[in-house]
């Protein structure tokens, strides 16, 4: 035992307790401060965080720092207060309705581990309301939402926190005399930890129900859940963990932009809009993110997006790229210049722009692409003979390099200068290769 | 400097790079696109400058821990689309109520719900304002190009410690998604914007420490020193002190980019990624002869309607493009008076508003 460094925690000019007579939660309230006083910790150390319900009065009637929030979402804030300051004691105080509308948070924290303290303050239904079902009303209980008796199976709140990780888990009774030893273990576990302490809620529930100290004990057995200790593992919490990534992390170099520096120059005068369709696995964006690159190499100013569907490796796959003498200001495109077919699948998802595209647009086309529901002139991808191995696995820079020697835009250098400067070394120099059949 | 030097970068990285220029040091957040990549940035980066970035089981926790670490002492960032903003409400509302500083980006995509995932949007510019019971003011900056999603996010974090809110960037799928060559020059020059004064107002956020002072934080009505109340001349005077903290410094906040031309009796005001198409539009309209004033608004909430009602001499009618069905040109409405025609140019079909639709709305 540490030495006390004060009586009580509990602000005795605001007692007595606004709870209803015969209410657990003031014993409960009690047993914490004893807790404190056991460990020696200064108020100015603990983090009471209260839910909402007759448990959300609470925080008033401690000395330490205090946050009342919203209904659920005691944990979520707890975790944030300690995880910003890990020097503190974060406790938290919820109601079984708050571990039911914020069983979400619950089972994750104890996924997570993170280092908080939490006290279920579990009396069977919702004081504050009136006494409704909550998620651990017992099966067949009368209350005012169930006024036939309920049907839904009663949650087991530490059995929950139990099988998703929680690090220390109890249940106990308001009534246990062991409970600030229990609490003060609890807070000095290095993860989760949750007491799913049971309580009599003398308004509503026990004369309802006719549920006593006694009955409760008898409905623990007869559910087979146990009190006392139910898990301790010594998994590294959420903070020791979170620290060996920052360290990690630490060694590695901050983000930075990719720049690039004009080194070409081009003869464009208007913007220019192109879109190249094709399939997932083509490299089609990627091919557009080299156009785009050549053209800002040259001088040029470029939008480039993207469209895929939110499956990956299958579907279309399309780059819309704007390419323009002055900065882009819209980048989006209703009717392309260029259009560029590689496969059926981007070539059905742009068809609403082919058919708006004109007589002086143009649409180049893979092999068996070439029937385009539109006015603009329709031209075979020509590539060079010797390019046709690559077809297969690299049409979309190719596309790309016959866009640049068809269209002038910049100098074909200037395509193989992207290359160079946005590839991983590897990509280029498979890319370089594809390129450098247009050059044979 | 060298002008030839041009950068390219998407509005993801800017948004993420402004909020860790501006030390934040804490974000959680829950996938989703149009925002998953500021998400993907800030939890790559943050450890690595001793940070923490976190994803949340949802937006509630995320949101949530965000709060929490706020009342730690924690710089705190959060990004999401409309579906999220659903989910952050409750909070953003808490936040209000705590007076925490706490920046948000919502990426706007087409709704409503689900809607077409994902195209960009604008329909989320008064849910931004009005998502909290109680329709407490917040401060919404919607950033129309990269450069600017860069420098109003640093901007935001200023904005958000001195008036202790939630402060908005609402941006869009095309703004933070489609990559650009930028001039470097605009990424790193800071823009002639009025400074934001660093010091709070009212009491600064005095974080929860190890024998610091005892702080109590509650989202009930309570007393300056965060005791609950329902003494209603203490709740009447609070709550007027949250509207007024930031209504009565609206010209503080107030940003916008007048480009007015003499003479011209038509003005075309926008916002966000809308406004780059009023600029070509109004480029084009004067270079065919046309006198045409543009305004484009960068402090959407509060409205700076005096800096709008600056902009109205001689006009005689307002176009106002934007991707929903009229959202701010409610709030012009109000401000104007009814010899103005206002003209509205909403898109909801997934695609961007294109110049000529403005030049079309301009020779009506």
């Amino acid at each position: 035992m540490a030495e006390p460094v004060l009586d009580t925690y509990i602000a005795e000019e605001n007692l007595p307790y606004e709870f209803c007579p015969g209410c657990s939660h003031g014993k409960v309230l009690g047993a914490l401060s004893d807790s404190l006083k056991q460990q020696g910790l200064d108020p100015t150390e603990v983090v009471i965080v209260t839910d909402i319900g007759c448990v959300g009065l609470s925080d008033k009637y401690f000395v330490t720092h205090a946050f009342h929030g919203l209904h659920g979402r005691a944990i979520t804030y707890a975790s944030g207060i300690k995880m910003q300051n890990p020097a503190l004691k974060v406790v938290v105080l919820i109601g079984d309705g708050g571990c039911g509308i914020g069983g979400h948070h619950l089972l994750n924290a104890a996924r997570m581990n993170t280092d908080v303290a939490v006290l279920v303050f579990n009396n069977f239904n919702f004081g504050m309301t009136g006494g409704q079902h909550s998620v651990t009303t017992p099966m067949d209980s009368i209350t005012p939402t169930t006024s036939l008796g309920s049907t839904d199976a009663p949650m087991d709140i530490a059995g929950t926190a139990k099988v998703n990780g929680g690090g220390f888990i109890a249940r106990s009774t308001a009534f246990d005399k062991d409970l600030p030893d229990m609490i003060a273990k609890a807070m000095n576990h290095d993860g989760f930890s949750l007491i799913d302490i049971w309580e009599l809620c003398t308004a509503y529930y026990v004369v309802r129900n006719d549920f006593g100290r006694k009955e409760m004990m008898g409905y623990m057995d007869s559910m087979n859940m146990e009190s006392g200790l139910l898990q301790e593992t010594d998994r590294p919490s959420f903070q020791t963990s979170y620290k060996h990534i920052q360290t990690q992390a630490g060694e590695q170099k901050p983000m930075s932009g990719l720049v690039l520096e004009t080194k070409f120059s081009s003869d464009l005068d208007k913007p220019i809009r192109i879109v190249l369709a094709g399939a997932a696995g083509q490299k089609v964006v990627s091919a557009g993110n080299l156009l785009a690159s050549a053209a800002t190499l040259s001088g040029l100013w470029t939008s480039r997006r993207a469209d895929f569907p939110i499956t990956i490796q299958t579907g279309f796959s399309v780059a819309e790229v704007v390419i323009s003498p002055e900065p882009v200001l819209y980048s989006g495109i209703m009717k392309p210049d260029v259009a560029v077919l590689i496969a059926p699948e981007g070539k059905a998802k742009i068809a609403r722009l082919t058919k708006a595209m004109e007589e002086t647009d143009t649409v180049y086309y893979a092999d068996g692409l070439g029937d385009a529901d539109s006015d603009a002139t329709q031209l075979p991808l020509n590539f060079p003979d010797s390019a046709k191995k690559e077809l297969r696995k690299n049409i979309s820079v190719l596309a790309a390099g016959y866009l640049t020697k068809q269209l002038s835009l910049f100098p074909f250098e200037a395509l193989k200068e992207a290359v160079r400067q946005i590839q991983k070394p590897k990509i280029a120099e498979i890319n370089l290769g594809v390129l450098a059949h247009f050059e044979d | 400097m060298n002008n030839n030097r041009r950068e390219m970068v998407d509005g993801a990285a800017a948004i993420a790079r402004g909020a860790l220029d501006a030390g934040c040091d804490f974000y959680a957040g829950y996938p989703i696109t149009p925002a998953s990549g500021i998400l993907t940035h800030m939890l790559r980066e943050l450890p690595k400058v001793g940070g923490i970035g976190l994803q949340g089981e949802d937006e509630i926790s995320s949101i949530g821990h965000c709060i929490g670490a706020a009342t730690s002492g924690a710089t705190v960032f959060t990004a999401s689309s409309g579906p999220g903003l659903s989910l952050y409400s409750e909070n953003i509302g808490l936040a209000i109520m705590m007076e925490i500083p706490l920046v948000i980006t919502i990426s706007q995509r087409l709704g409503p719900s689900t809607g077409a995932a994902t195209a960009s949007a604008q329909g989320d510019i008064q849910f931004m304002r009005w998502c909290n019971s109680g329709g407490y003011p917040v401060i919404v900056l919607s950033p129309t190009n990269i450069p600017e999603s860069y420098h109003l996010t640093k901007r935001a974090f200023k904005l958000a410690k001195r008036f202790r809110s939630p402060v908005f960037i609402a941006t869009d799928k095309e703004t933070v998604m489609t990559t650009e060559s930028v001039a470097e020059t605009e990424m790193i020059d800071a823009p002639d914007w009025p400074e934001i004064p660093d010091e709070p107002v009212g009491k600064p956020l005095d974080p929860y420490q190890v024998n610091g002072t005892i702080h109590h934080y509650t989202g009930s009505s309570h007393t300056e020193e965060g005791h609950i109340t329902k003494d209603p001349d203490i709740i009447a005077v609070f709550n007027e002190r949250l509207k007024n903290k930031i209504e009565s410094r609206v010209d503080e906040i107030s940003l916008v980019k007048p480009d007015l031309d003499i003479g011209a009796e038509t003005l075309v005001l926008s916002y966000g990624v809308t406004a780059r198409s009023m600029e070509a539009a109004v480029a084009q309209l004067r270079s065919s002869g046309e006198k045409v004033s543009a305004l484009t608004v960068f402090s959407l909430w509060p409205i700076p309607e005096k800096k709008i009602l600056d902009c109205l001499k001689g006009i005689k009618r307002i176009i106002i493009p934007e991707m929903n069905h009229g959202q701010y040109r409610h709030e012009i409405q109000r401000l104007t008076n009814s010899d103005i025609d206002l003209v509205g140019v909403n898109r909801v079909d997934t695609f961007l508003i294109t110049p000529e639709e403005i030049m079309e709305a301009y020779h009506g």
